[in-house]
């Protein structure tokens, strides 16, 4: 059946009307999804994709959004301007779609059961006993264990991985010739998303579907879509086999995305360097409280008997996916959070000291936390935010200090005029360059990273990295690099920690650890992350 | 340094931040807020120096080559070659006489206090409005403008003074509430929820039985359970936000508990506060009212606009009392409405600049090498 158009966009445009005129969203683009195929939009945030996908099912805000232009044909049929009636029955019967956020997408008052069977009686009008057949068939189909047992959960007792499977289940209830994949591993783990990205390739192979997937992610477009099409600012600059757009990229704006893949090491640490900070046996155990009297019954133990240290001008790495405790860490050694064990810094054992004695501290060790939206206080402008620092610490004049907030700024590539502006009026990758310019401001000699670029895109994740070894360079810092992407940690640490339910998997040097690792859970994390390949030996369940 | 000199703005004679001058923008941008304040400033002002407007003395007598401040100083009648050692009656036909006589006075536009009783009515009070009395004399034999201007001085000022302590007093217990949770939270709620449920108007009853209530008084009382309208939404803002990453972060920059709750938790709760601090203004003035409508207000004389309403209920062939109440406190209450609509748009960093998205990532590399040129974009 290959070669069966499915769907053909033909010089689409999406306008949506602001208070300032209208917005132009989408500037013409086209394409086509054939049966068996798969079709991957690729694009940076803001760049069209997902509004692109929204308005082939007719889903976007209408009347504000509108098509100035533009044919969206599905087998025959003109989507744009059709009626609801037709629109209904396609949706979620001949086309449907999967979310990237598996958590909102479901309703959390309605059982697996449920949900599932509302698709099947929808459209196909099953009695409920044929549907709820066909739905342990289905959860079966997408892997889920012990489906019989699944199906009067609720969402918010399965995992994030759990969840986009019953996403899947849902949207393949009624094998639909087309599925609009938008984003659909992008807020799961490594090793979930090559399970996922598995599964959805081996049920295309089953049921012959067309796949239009779209990504911000290279690497799962390299490995998993036929054809790929790059959008840029609500244009496609490229499209073509995926061979042939990575192999030979036309465009200069492609061949800028396939260079932003992250490349780069962190500055050498000479070999006399001192030890700044360590830890030995800590721990951070949050307890677990019961009973009227609230009584600690037990710990949830974040994280375990970890013992590292780091050196001057020294990047330590922690890996893990969510839920390993490396946030806990980041906030335990930073004595944010309570912990135990010892945490020598500079030679002084700073666990038992108490706020006082610490606040000098402070100013030497700093922390850059993942949200560059919830990082900055919105009512503080940028100038207050990176100032705020030299004041608690009663550095400098008036004056002194906004000099240092201009040289803060302009040494993390921001304009120091800016700085009377709020954080809102800046871009993700702005935000965390102020981030880091309220840490820098105070000269400190530890950071600690906290998913510093896990919300950026990637070509802003290499400008931040890329700023990030600079401050090391220049400052001689020493980095507590926390994160669940390998390749940014690759391009960041020079020594890493492998982490899984709080407890060290595996430890070294990074070059040793990433490219020849030991321990199991390592080697199938390696593989998910750079290679895409699904776990089979059961060490990891999602 | 030349960077700190552009950037200075000017409001009136301070020197502000452009941060403050924004919020100006943006309040001014609230049409009816902005016209709302002007207007109620007027009437505001005006009336603190009802004095001079409305009084049953002269504003100024001049005589005997002489300038008398009558409206401010007591002079007795002798002064004016009267007889007697007692202050001088103004509205004494033998006075105004003895004055014209070597000088001249100018009356305020209404010659009458709040407390004048009006001699010479053609019909006994309360009589309808007319040339003499604007809005009419009430059961008395007041004058109601001259009343209503008082009358409005006394709330509006009563309800300034409750609403800031009320406000400074909810704003802190709900900080620290929000702020440390646990058992202080716990308690202090449960307190909240024993000290609601006390009947106010029954204990304002019974207290008034045993002291004379005036304005203090009442102030105090009615302040003792006031406050606690401000404390739940200032509590919910302060758990929701203290952990939020960038109190963390100011955690890590060793900021004080005090630091993080001043500085970067009350902004947030300042919206919840600012936005119900004129419904807590015009409950409290509403609460005078009716406190004074049921007549266990303030003593009896005091220029009130529950007073008023009070003699329009009991005047009912007389609509012109309860209708000027009304219009006067619907009037009011509106005015302190929009303005409050207006001051919560304007602290609202989201509003009205935050229209347009957050701008584009910039791809080209070049942001690193020109650190001074980037930035440029953010309009």
């Amino acid at each position: 059946m290959i070669g069966d158009r499915l769907l053909s966009v033909d010089n689409l445009q999406v306008d949506f009307s602001t208070p300032n005129g209208p917005l132009h969203a989408v500037k013409g683009i086209s394409f086509y999804v054939d049966r068996g195929e798969t079709l991957a939009i690729v694009g940076e945030s803001g760049s069209g994709k997902s509004v692109s996908a929204l308005s082939i099912l007719q889903l976007l805000p209408y009347p504000q959004a509108s098509h100035p232009s533009g044919r969206i044909v599905y087998q025959d049929h003109e989507l744009i301007g059709a009626p609801q009636p037709i629109l209904r029955k396609i949706r979620g019967n001949r086309i449907s779609m999967i979310f990237q956020e598996p958590l909102t997408a479901l309703n959390p008052l309605h059982t697996v059961e449920k949900q599932i069977n509302e698709v099947l009686r929808l459209h196909k009008g099953m009695l409920k006993s044929a549907a709820r057949r066909r739905t342990l068939d289905l959860l079966d189909k997408v892997g889920i264990r012990d489906a019989e047992r699944r199906l009067s959960s609720f969402p918010h007792e399965l995992s994030g991985g759990q969840r986009q499977r019953i996403m899947i289940a849902m949207a393949l209830a009624n094998e639909p010739d087309l599925l609009i994949a938008d984003e659909p591993t992008t807020a799961v783990d490594v090793t979930i998303q090559a399970q996922i990205l598995k599964l959805l390739k081996d049920l295309q192979a089953e049921m012959g579907m067309g796949i239009l997937f779209i990504t911000h992610d290279l690497g799962v477009v390299e490995h998993f879509a036929d054809r790929v099409a790059v959008m840029r600012l609500g244009e496609i600059v490229e499209q073509g086999t995926v061979q042939s757009v990575f192999g030979n990229p036309q465009h200069e704006y492609t061949r800028r995305l396939l260079a932003s893949e992250l490349k780069g090491a962190p500055p050498a640490v000479p070999n006399d360097a001192k030890e700044i900070l360590s830890a030995k046996d800590f721990k951070v155990w949050y307890p677990i409280k019961s009973g009227v009297f609230r009584r600690t019954v037990g710990h949830v133990k974040a994280v375990d008997n970890v013992t590292f240290k780091i050196r001057y001008g020294e990047a330590v790495g922690i890996v893990g996916e969510s839920g390993s405790g490396k946030t806990s860490m980041g906030l335990g050694l930073l004595r944010l959070i309570s912990s135990r064990g010892s945490i020598i810094y500079q030679g002084q054992n700073i666990q038992g000291l108490g706020w006082k004695a610490l606040r000098p501290l402070r100013r030497e060790m700093q922390i850059v936390f993942q949200d560059p939206f919830g990082s900055l206080s919105p009512r503080l402008s940028v100038g207050e935010i990176v100032e705020e620092g030299l004041k608690i610490h009663g550095i400098g004049s008036p004056d002194e200090r906004e000099k240092a907030v201009i040289e803060a700024l302009a040494e993390t590539g921001l304009d120091p005029e800016t700085r009377h502006r709020y954080p809102h009026e800046f871009s993700g990758g702005q935000r965390q360059r102020i981030s880091i310019a309220r840490a820098m401001v105070l000269k400190p000699n530890v950071v600690v990273l906290d998913e510093p670029t896990s919300a950026l895109d990637r070509s802003v994740q290499s400008q931040i990295i890329d700023l990030l070894h600079r401050l090391q360079h220049d400052h001689n810092l020493a980095y507590l690099f926390i994160s669940h992407d390998l390749k940014v940690v690759r391009a960041m640490s020079h020594h890493v920690i492998v982490m899984r339910d709080g407890k060290v998997v595996e430890q070294g040097p990074a070059i040793e650890v990433l490219d020849n690792p030991q321990a199991p859970y390592t080697q199938v994390l390696m593989d998910a992350a750079f290679d895409f390949k699904a776990d089979e030996t059961g060490v990891v369940t999602g | 340094m030349s960077l700190l000199a552009t950037r200075k703005e000017k409001f009136l004679w301070w020197g502000i931040t452009p941060v403050t001058a924004r919020r100006i923008t943006n309040f001014k941008a609230n049409r009816r807020g902005y016209w709302s304040l002007w207007i109620f400033a007027t009437l505001f002002v005006l009336s603190l120096f009802a004095e001079l407007i409305a009084n049953d003395r002269p504003i100024i007598v001049w005589y005997d080559g002489g300038l008398y401040l009558s409206s401010i100083n007591r002079y007795a009648e002798k002064t004016f070659g009267g007889e007697f050692e007692t202050e001088a009656d103004y509205t004494d036909p033998f006075v105004q006489k003895k004055i014209r006589e070597r000088g001249w006075m100018v009356w305020p536009l209404i010659p009458y206090r709040y407390d004048t009783q009006v001699i010479g009515l053609p019909k006994p009070s309360p009589t309808a409005p007319s040339d003499g009395n604007w809005l009419g004399t009430d059961d008395q034999a007041r004058d109601i403008t001259a009343r209503i201007i008082y009358g409005f001085r006394l709330s509006v000022l009563f309800g300034l003074i409750l609403t800031s302590l009320s406000t400074v007093i909810g704003v802190f217990m709900g900080a620290v509430q929000g702020y440390f949770g646990g058992w202080t939270d716990l308690s202090l709620q449960r307190f909240i929820e024993i000290w609601e449920s006390v009947p106010i108007l029954y204990l304002l009853i019974i207290l008034s039985a045993i002291i004379e209530p005036n304005f203090w008084w009442l102030l105090i009382i009615l302040l003792l359970f006031s406050w606690m309208s401000l404390v739940g939404v200032v509590r919910a803002e302060f758990l929701r936000a203290r952990n939020f990453d960038y109190v963390r972060a100011a955690r890590a920059l060793g900021a004080s508990n005090a630091t993080i709750m001043f500085k970067h938790l009350l902004p947030n709760a300042m919206v919840a506060t600012l936005t119900f601090m004129p419904f807590v203004l015009s409950s409290s003035i509403v609460a005078l009212t009716s406190l004074d409508f049921l007549g266990y207000g303030l003593p009896p004389g005091s220029p009130s606009l529950g007073e008023l309403l009070k003699q329009g209920r009991s005047n009912i062939e007389a609509p012109w009392l309860g209708i000027t109440a009304f219009v006067v406190l619907a009037i009011l209450l509106s005015l302190l409405v929009f303005i409050g609509e207006a001051v919560r748009d304007a602290f609202d960093p989201r509003k009205s600049i935050a229209a347009a998205a957050p701008p584009p990532e910039e791809n080209s590399d070049s942001a690193l090498t020109k650190p001074a040129l980037r930035g440029a974009s953010v309009q």
